[in-house]
């Protein structure tokens, strides 16, 4: 653009600071500088991550200076990449372990409860509502501590170790499950069973050909959300290993990070990322497939996520 | 139409899993608390029976938690990183809720991605990327000499509070968002006009009836990412790993790992959520307020 243009165009017009201001505060439209603040703040909860997944494909050792892709840190490097470095490799086994059992004990357990919960009414009832509320208020540290004084001191036979890592895991797991599979069981009302019933259905009938259904896209997102907390979990994993083959990627991504990490720690937590993410997005899926045709308040996503504003 | 056992009979293994590992193992670190310790192994021995419970190591804590103590400096620095914390989060979290549930239309769903996201990153994996930023060769310290701020690398894992509190914030602010989204989401809009018509500026109908209708969203956000704040270790020990920044949550972990103090590891627990459980109590209460309205629709 030319000089000669600016000043009759600008002349008597505001200062550069007014100008700015109105352009942030829009007075006409949407707040600019709410946009600013949010887009500003998706970069800034984003942008690191990707870093760390770029470099986990980095050619040298380094985490900072970028020196080209390579699957080193994945595959080739001869003993620190992730399968090659037998520390690692455990500890991938040992995450999935756990999350695996922790899935498989958890969810049952956790849709009784929910069930139980949403439909008992008598003495004992709001006493086991509030038990099962606390595991989600309590800061795991009181967790982890809790856990090990308990298998240190009275049930002495569960050494710390892998099946102390999974009694954990379940604890803390089975209120999301409740708190899931109780918001879907409100929605759903009694109506279906008590048609179910009317036309002859025994309670058996009505719980398992009716109910159960019904449920299954709730039990089918609790499962994933549990999968996926066991996999990230670092403090209950922490307070009950014993060493050795009970370190998870968590813990060997902590270790590694207060020492010297190398690449490979960033690849191995690329790996669990991915893995959390596919799994959320498989259950999300299936979810969205099971409730196809069911009107949702608040629009579908948000809608389930909002269970998480427990 | 069903039997009338069947609904406390479904309940029944949740409650008694919890029972035995989640009741029973907070009266292990109550027994532990007000235990002995063996003169010669030096190890903890439990007390179950209250009636010849040791306050001994309870009151030495409490008594170094008090002012003058050694343990009040830590206390106060918990205090100081959860509130400032709490403070910056909410000063990010509220605009990019509020910008989300009131003015985001086409970009809604990919914002409410962007947003949910980070639940999904593990929290290792978030502060793994923190420190490969703040490292003396990392991205920022090359930036901030590329554009001639400053001569040398500036050391921020070298146990900075500013570090770890903007950790803190990066790692906790997506839990006081979502609730934030959610309470402010819910408002009724036609509220917000109805202020407007009657000829309250934008910002009046702001601060009397937008922010007090998300008064439940401030609080329950604030309380759910304060509870982990309080008890958090791993977070100064990844960015920063210094004394100086150490918190309760780093205390615990110490007699616990280092110096094998367990008595003192347990009544530090013990006294951390008794002052946690005003927190505690005010979100469990809101909570069970909230199903119960549910159950009534």
């Amino acid at each position: 653009m030319s000089d000669a243009a600016l000043p009759t165009a600008h002349a008597p017009t505001a200062s550069l600071w007014q100008r700015t201001h109105g352009w942030i505060t829009n007075p006409w439209g949407r707040p600019r500088f709410l946009v600013l603040i949010t887009w500003g703040y998706m970069v800034w909860a984003i942008v690191p991550v990707i870093i760390a997944i770029q470099f986990s494909f980095n050619e040298t050792r380094s985490r900072t200076i970028w020196s080209g892709f390579s699957l080193r840190w994945y595959t080739w490097d001869p003993s620190d990449s992730v399968m090659n470095d037998p520390s690692l490799r455990q500890a991938l086994a040992q995450s999935f372990k756990l999350a695996g059992a922790d899935v498989l004990v958890a969810v049952p357990i956790g849709v009784a409860l929910a069930l139980g919960l949403a439909r008992w009414r008598g003495r004992g009832s709001g006493t086991s509502n509030f038990i099962m509320l606390f595991p989600l208020v309590t800061p795991e540290i009181v967790m982890g501590v809790s856990l090990l004084l308990v298998f240190t001191h009275i049930f002495t036979f569960v050494h710390t170790g892998t099946l102390a890592q999974i009694l954990g895991h379940v604890t803390f797991s089975i209120s999301y499950v409740v708190v899931i599979v109780r918001g879907r069981l409100f929605s759903i009302g009694r109506q279906y069973e008590e048609a179910a019933a009317d036309l002859g259905a025994s309670p058996g009938v009505a719980l398992y050909r009716v109910l159960l259904p019904l449920l299954t896209p709730a039990i089918v997102a609790s499962a994933a959300i549990v999968f996926a907390l066991s996999i990230d979990d670092f403090v209950i994993s922490f307070w009950l290993s014993n060493g050795g083959g009970t370190v998870t990627v968590p813990m060997q991504i902590y270790a590694a990070t207060r020492a010297a990490p190398l690449p490979s720690t960033n690849a191995i937590a690329t790996i669990m990322v991915a893995v959390t993410l596919l799994t959320v997005l498989a259950g999300f899926l299936v979810y969205r497939v099971f409730t196809r045709g069911e009107r949702v308040a608040g629009g579908g996503m948000v809608g389930d996520m909002a269970a998480f504003d427990i | 139409m069903y039997p009338r056992w069947l609904w406390p009979g479904f309940a029944f293994p949740g409650v008694l899993w919890l029972i035995i590992l989640f009741v029973v193992p907070f009266y292990a670190v109550i027994g532990v608390a007000f235990g002995t310790v063996d003169p010669i192994l030096l190890s903890a021995v439990p007390i179950w029976n209250p009636l010849e419970w040791n306050v001994g190591w309870v009151n030495e804590t409490l008594q170094r938690l008090s002012p003058g103590g050694d343990l009040w400096v830590v206390f106060v620095r918990t205090c100081e990183y959860v509130f400032v914390s709490l403070g910056l989060s909410l000063a990010i979290g509220y605009p990019v809720a509020y910008y989300i549930a009131r003015h985001a239309s086409r970009t809604k769903n990919l914002l409410l991605i962007l947003l949910i996201l980070p639940f999904w990153i593990s929290y290792l994996m978030r502060m793994l990327a923190w420190v490969n930023l703040l490292a003396p060769d990392g991205f920022v310290n090359r930036f901030l000499q590329f554009a001639h701020i400053i001569d040398q690398p500036y050391g921020f894992l070298d146990g900075q509070s500013s570090t770890v509190i903007l950790a803190l914030v990066y790692g906790y602010i997506p839990y006081l968002i979502l609730p934030l989204y959610a309470s402010l989401d819910r408002i009724d809009k036609s509220q917000i006009e109805a202020a407007r018509d009657l000829g309250a500026s934008p910002f009046r109908a702001f601060l009397h009836v937008t922010l007090p209708l998300s008064k439940t969203g401030i609080l329950g956000g604030c309380v759910l990412i304060a509870l982990p704040m309080f008890g958090d270790y791993y977070t100064p020990n990844l960015v920063s790993g210094a004394p100086t920044t150490s918190m309760l949550g780093n205390q615990i972990d110490l007699y616990f790992h280092s110096t094998s103090q367990p008595t003192i590891g347990a009544a530090l627990t013990i006294l951390l959520s008794l002052f946690l459980v005003v927190l505690m109590g005010y979100y469990l209460i809101t909570v069970a307020r909230a199903t119960r309205n549910l159950e009534s629709v």
